[in-house]
Order: C-alpha cells, then sequence, then structure tokens
C-alpha cells in the first residue's frame, strides 16, 4: 500500500529560510564576515553576537547522510585513519572535503564555508573536538572550546561556573578573529532571540501530544533545521510561529500526521538520515506514529535567560539530555512518554555514536519494568548505512507493531 | 474450503504447511528459496496440494511469513516470522515460554505469556555469529558438508573452544586450532557452542524455553547443548524448521474464522 506523507504548507517558507542562510554563510568572506564553526550545543548565542556567521558542521553531516552520500564518503576519512568505528558524522563530512563534494553544490554553492575559528562543546562527546581539530591543523585558524561535565546526574553549581567562566575564556579569541570588541548586551538580544525560538521550537514538538498527533518524529527532523541553524535570528521565531499556526489548524481539523493513527511509538537515539523517507512510509503502513523523539528535543534550552548571559548558557548547554546519567534521562523518558501517550519505545543502536545509544547499559529493560510499555531496539547507524539492514529493521519494526497490536 | 495454508519464505529456504480445519497438519513442502519467492512459493503449494491431494479451491486462507512474505500474491494476510514461530510452538506447548528460533540468517527471543500472547521479543544485532549461516561459512572453511556438521560433532570427545564473536575471527580461530592439531570433531562442536554462547548472550531467559527453526531441525546436538547451557531441558516441537509456515497456517485459519463471524 502506497502512502504519502502529509506535506507543510510551511515547507516552502522552511526552504527559503534554510536557503538564505546556506547563502549567507558562503557569501561570509565576500560580505565582510568571519565564519565560526561551531557545534550543536556549543556557544552559538555568543558568537552570533558578536558578528559572525556560525556554520554548524553536524548539520551538514546529517545533509550527507539524509542525501545518502555519507556511505560513500565515509570511507575516504577511514583511510586517513580515522575509524569506521567512531562518529559517522565527522568521517562522513571529512570524506565530504577529501572528495570535494556536498550536498552544497546541490543548492548551487560552493561547499561548507572555510572557518575562521572553530568552536567546540565536548557536552556531547569527544569527538567534535577532534573533528574541529581537524580542520584547524588543515586551515590553521583556531580551535578552541568548552569541555563540559558529562554523565552527570544533577548539575551543581561548581559545574555550571566552570562551564560559564570556560565561555567568558573564548572571548579573547573571539574577539581577536573577529576584529570586534564584545558587547554584553548584543549577547543578551541574542539570547533572548534563542531562548524565544526554543519556546517556539517545544510548543511545535508539544502538538503531537494531541491524539491523532500533527506532526511526526519524520517531519520533525526536517522540521528542526531553524532551531538548530538559525537560534537566536530572527528568522527561526518566524518560521516557528507561521508552522505552530499550521499545526493548530491541524489539530483543530483533526488531521492527522499518520492516517488512522493506532499506535503512538517514543523514538530514543539519532535518526537514520539516509532511511528517513523510507522508515516514515513503514510506520505510516502500520499507522503507527512516532510522535516524539529525546533528539529532537534536544534542541529546547530553556535555561537560557538574557538577564543572566553566562550562567544561563552554561545551564542551558549542561543540562542537555546527552550529558546527562541515566537517572535523569529515564525521568525524561518517563515524563515524555506520559505527556505523549505512548505505546512502545524504540531504541536506536547508532554503532558509530555510543553518545546517542542510551540502549547500552540496561534502560529498556529498567524502563520496560518502570513503565510497562514494550521496547525494541533497531541496530543501526546515523549515517553508515554499511551498519544498516534494510530488511531485518523492517521485519523488527513490523513485529513491534504486530506486539503493541495484540496487547 | 476448508483448509489453511502457511507459507514461510525464509532466508534460505521456502518451507509451507497446509492444515485442516482442526489445525492438523496434512502436507507439507520445503524447497530453496532461491531469488523468485513468488514461483518458489507456487511451486511448494502444488506440491503440498498433491500430495495431500487437495486443490488449490480446498484452500480458504492463506497467511505468509519471512523475508520474502510480501512477494506471494495468493497470499491474503501476512505477519512477521516472530508472531508465526511464536503462534506454532504455543500450539504444540500452550505454556508461559521463551521461543528461540535459530534461522539461516537471524535468530529471535521470542517470550509468550500464559495466554499466547507476545510480551517481548528481541532479533539478534546485524551479524551472522550464532546462526546458521555461521555454521554454513565453518562448514566451508573445514571442506565439510554442512549436513555433516551433527554426525561429526556427535564424536567429539574434547571440544575446541572457539571465543570469537566475528565468523571471520572465528574461521581464522580454526585455522590455528587445525595448527595445533586439534581433531575436526572437536572444532565443530566448539563452532557449535559458539552458536549456543551468541544465543545466550541475546536475552535473559527464565521459565520453559522451546527451540525452533531450521538449524535445530538439522542438528539435534545444538538441542543438547542449549539444555546444558540453560540449565533445563529446551521443549523441541515437531518439525522445528516448519514452525514459522506451521504459525501461519495457524493464523490463517483463526482469520478466517474471525471473517465468518457474524458481526
Ligand atoms: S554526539 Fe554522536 S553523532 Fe553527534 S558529533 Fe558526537 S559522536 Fe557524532
Amino acid at each position: 500500500m502506497a502512502v504519502e506523507r502529509r506535506d507543510f504548507e510551511s515547507n516552502q517558507a522552511m526552504r527559503q529560510v534554510m536557503g538564505d542562510y546556506f547563502v549567507e554563510l558562503t557569501k561570509g568572506a565576500e560580505n565582510g564576515k568571519k565564519t565560526a564553526w561551531c557545534t550543536s550545543v556549543g556557544p552559538a548565542e555568543l558568537l552570533l553576537s558578536m558578528g559572525y556567521n556560525v556554520y554548524f558542521p553536524e548539520n551538514h553531516g546529517a545533509m550527507l547522510g539524509a542525501s545518502r552520500m555519507a556511505t560513500d564518503l565515509i570511507p575516504l576519512a577511514n583511510a586517513q585513519g580515522y575509524s569506521p568505528d567512531i562518529c559517522s558524522y565527522l568521517t562522513a563530512d571529512i570524506g565530504s572535503y577529501l572528495a570535494k563534494q556536498s550536498p552544497f553544490q546541490k543548492m548551487k554553492l560552493p561547499g561548507p564555508p572555510k572557518a575562521d575559528v572553530l568552536v567546540f562543546n565536548t557536552n556531547q562527546c569527544r569527538d567534535v573536538k577532534d573533528w574541529f581539530q581537524f580542520y584547524a591543523r588543515e586551515w590553521d585558524v583556531p580551535c578552541i572550546g568548552i569541555h563540559s561535565p558529562r554523565a552527570c546526574g544533577d548539575l551543581d553549581l561548581a559545574m555550571v561556573d566552570s562551564v560559564a567562566k570556560q565561555i567568558e575564556q573564548l572571548i579573547p579569541t573571539l574577539e581577536q578573529v573577529v576584529g570586534q570588541k564584545f558587547d554584553i548586551d548584543r549577547l543578551r538580544e541574542v539570547i533572548k532571540s534563542s531562548r524565544r525560538c526554543t519556546e517556539l521550537w517545544k510548543q511545535v514538538l508539544e502538538t503531537a501530544a494531541n491524539v491523532p498527533s500533527p506532526i511526526s518524529f519524520f517531519d520533525e527532523t526536517i522540521q528542526m533545521g531553524p532551531a538548530v541553524v538559525l537560534r537566536g535570528q530572527q528568522s527561526a521565531i518566524d518560521y516557528y510561529e507561521l508552522l505552530l499556526k499550521e499545526l493548530r489548524q491541524r489539530v483543530a481539523d483533526g488531521v492527522a500526521a499518520v492516517e488512522g493513527e493506532s499506535f503512538r511509538i517514543y523514538w530514543e537515539g539519532m535518526p537514520i538520515w539516509g532511511k528517513l523517507k523510507d522508515l516514515s512510509t513503514q510506520f505510516m503502513q502500520l499507522k503507527a506514529c512516532v510522535v516524539a523523539s529525546t533528539y529532537c528535543n534536544s534542541w529546547i534550552f530553556e535555561a537560557l535567560d538574557p538577564s543572566d548571559p553566562f550562567e544561563s548558557m552554561a545551564r542551558a548547554y549542561s543540562s542537555i539530555f546527552i550529558c546527562r546519567s541515566d537517572d535523569p534521562k529515564e525521568a525524561y523518558i518517563e515524563e515524555m512518554v506520559q505527556k505523549y501517550k505512548v505505546n512502545g519505545i524504540l531504541y536506536h543502536d547508532a554503532k558509530t555514536c555510543p553518545n546517542n545509544s542510551n540502549c547500552r547499559y540496561q534502560m529498556p529493560q529498567r524502563l520496560q519494568t518502570r513503565l510497562g510499555l514494550p521496547y525494541m531496539i533497531v541496530n543501526g547507524d546515523l549515517n553508515d548505512l554499511r551498519l544498516y539492514s534494510d530488511e531485518q529493521t523492517r521485519t523488527n519494526i513490523e513485529a513491534f507493531v504486530e506486539q503493541l497490536a495484540e496487547a | 474450503m476448508s483448509h489453511y495454508c502457511g507459507i514461510d519464505v525464509g532466508a534460505s529456504a521456502a518451507k509451507l504447511v497446509l492444515i485442516d480445519a482442526g489445525g492438523k497438519v496434512v502436507a507439507r513442502a520445503l524447497r530453496r528459496s532461491g531469488i523468485a519467492y513468488a514461483e518458489t512459493a507456487e511451486a511448494c503449494l502444488a506440491e503440498a496440494l498433491a500430495g495431500a491431494g487437495l486443490s488449490r479451491d480446498d484452500v480458504a486462507h492463506t497467511a505468509s511469513t519471512g523475508y520474502g512474505r510480501h512477494n506471494i500474491p495468493w497470499a491474503n494476510d501476512s505477519s512477521t516470522e516472530i508472531a508465526c514461530h511464536g503462534r506454532g510452538v504455543f500450539h504444540h506447548f500452550p505454556r508461559a515460554l521463551a521461543v528461540i528460533d535459530i534461522g539461516a540468517q537471524d535468530n529471535k527471543v521470542i517470550h509468550i505469556d500464559a495466554s499466547g500472547r507476545r510480551t517481548h521479543f528481541k532479533m539478534n544485532r546485524k551479524c551472522a555469529a550464532g546462526t546458521g549461516a555461521f555454521l554454513e561459512e565453518i562448514a566451508y572453511r573445514m571442506n565439510l558438508d554442512v549436513g555433516e556438521l551433527n554426525r561429526l560433532a556427535e564424536r567429539s570427545t574434547k571440544e575446541a573452544s572457539l571465543g570469537s564473536f566475528c565468523t571471520v575471527f572465528a574461521a581464522t580461530e580454526i585455522l590455528t586450532r587445525i595448527r595445533d592439531g586439534e581433531k575436526v570433531e572437536d572444532i565443530v562442536k566448539g563452532a557449535f557452542r559458539s552458536v549456543v554462547k551468541r544465543v545466550m548472550e541475546m536475552d535473559v531467559i527464565e521459565g520453559d524455553l522451546a527451540l525452533s527453526g531450521g538449524v535445530v531441525a538439522h542438528n539435534p546436538l545444538l538441542v543438547k547443548l542449549i539444555g546444558e547451557t540453560f540449565g533445563r531441558e529446551p521443549l523441541v516441537p515437531p518439525d522445528p524448521q516448519f514452525m514459522g509456515a506451521f504459525g501461519a497456517a495457524l493464523f490463517a485459519l483463526e482469520k478466517s474464522r474471525k471473517e465468518a463471524m457474524p458481526c
């Protein structure tokens, strides 16, 4: 049975917003702008406030995955000594750089912008630092960053202080590269804008708590683009206001992302970028909607507070799911499961990203016991499709939905 | 129209079972799945019908399963192998149990409660370790026929241990064992033991356990080794290789009864 994903009317606006962003990025030098590479939950607000064009290579990694270019490019990085077992965003991106092939070219753009400075935050993993250091060596530009606490339970003041201080310490280098003085009021404005973007993105995701849900995880992985790369900018706010309106209309009209929605699933772990369409289709055929995910929720930074810029950035960046221990992670999933009325949990065990694979330390079993909800595990990867079996995953998901139907 | 068909087109073999309205098996057929699943299934059906002296019109409902389940144009329904192996085994052993299905290319552990409802299942990771494909590779490396493995392993007096997860590494380990002068039968028994270990690592299995799938059907020693490892005798249904097809046939029967019920 052929089923089609229901498109959003706002998509046109999103393409425009994202397209403008990419064009601006590649015209950075031409427009006299400096480019900072930033990890997804790095200090983007600070960089923006200092006048940088901010480029997020993880977004490029995801584009390489979604366009299915990654699997052919990863081996080039492997051959250079970057193991097939490490982050396949990193290996796909470095492979793309080596081969001079990028999805940017499909947009008639030359390729990702060269960095004037690379700014990482290890809150998500060590790989981002290793990744950025490759380019720092290639281009002889500074690579600076924040070393964040990982696997922490409650965030204590000492941790927040340390991160806040590290953010402040980035300023001299950033001033030097950009040739401009840091302005705290400008930072407050950007944080305010970023905070607004976060609130809107959260509201977008929360529309999925409706039954039936007007949006699925597979839509969200596309819709999250502006929240990832344009947080702190007005265009992201404008876009999410538009999308939210459309979603609220869908809810009012009872329009479902998955026609005949019968099962509601939580997706824990990374998307499998090269298989989004196939998986979305399979879930639609099975009348199952993936209504919530850790991944899409990871771009919610509610701690941001313009009145206390550094500490609130530190808090926001250090309280994300990925850098927490299993106790807060489980409490979070439990809350999501209840809020989104979930019937079952799917864990994606991404071979090259242990940081986003939460099924390796018995979490599924513990949550099953606590919540009485069935779970399944998909073995795959975010980008490297050599690590993914279509057939096995298809059967696994189908069997899981059969089980939900029996329950 | 009093018979029901289950067809399981697996990675290696296609199995077909015809049952009557009482759930009794009246005919079976088995062929290599090959590359034209629909044709293989057709040939299996013709063979089973001929064997039972039935015609196509005698088949009221067909359910398919296995990797090729969506390629059988005449199937009325399809279910996964997980559902069908569970259903088939539960028919023979109606109690809470865990079913271990060792297939040609993947393994499954299926947990069933006392009412026959599936509570959880697990498939092996994307790796041939512990599956029939592993034994085939080992047989190939040792220049043996896969059909001889069980007989050889039964003769073993001192099992050689193979430690690797990976099929390729295990094959290399075998070369070392051969060089060390270990006997072929001891190495083959080591390979069997390796299958059991991979299965054991998949999930916690408490209470009764039952086995299904072609690998078990052809290698009774595996049943014994699994029993030793788990500390209890596994239940083995008749014709374990046909369990998926049998479960599918039972689903076909149930489905057709449901459809016949007045609303
Ligand atoms: S969190 Fe995982 S996917 Fe993201 S950069 Fe780190 S290793 Fe790669």
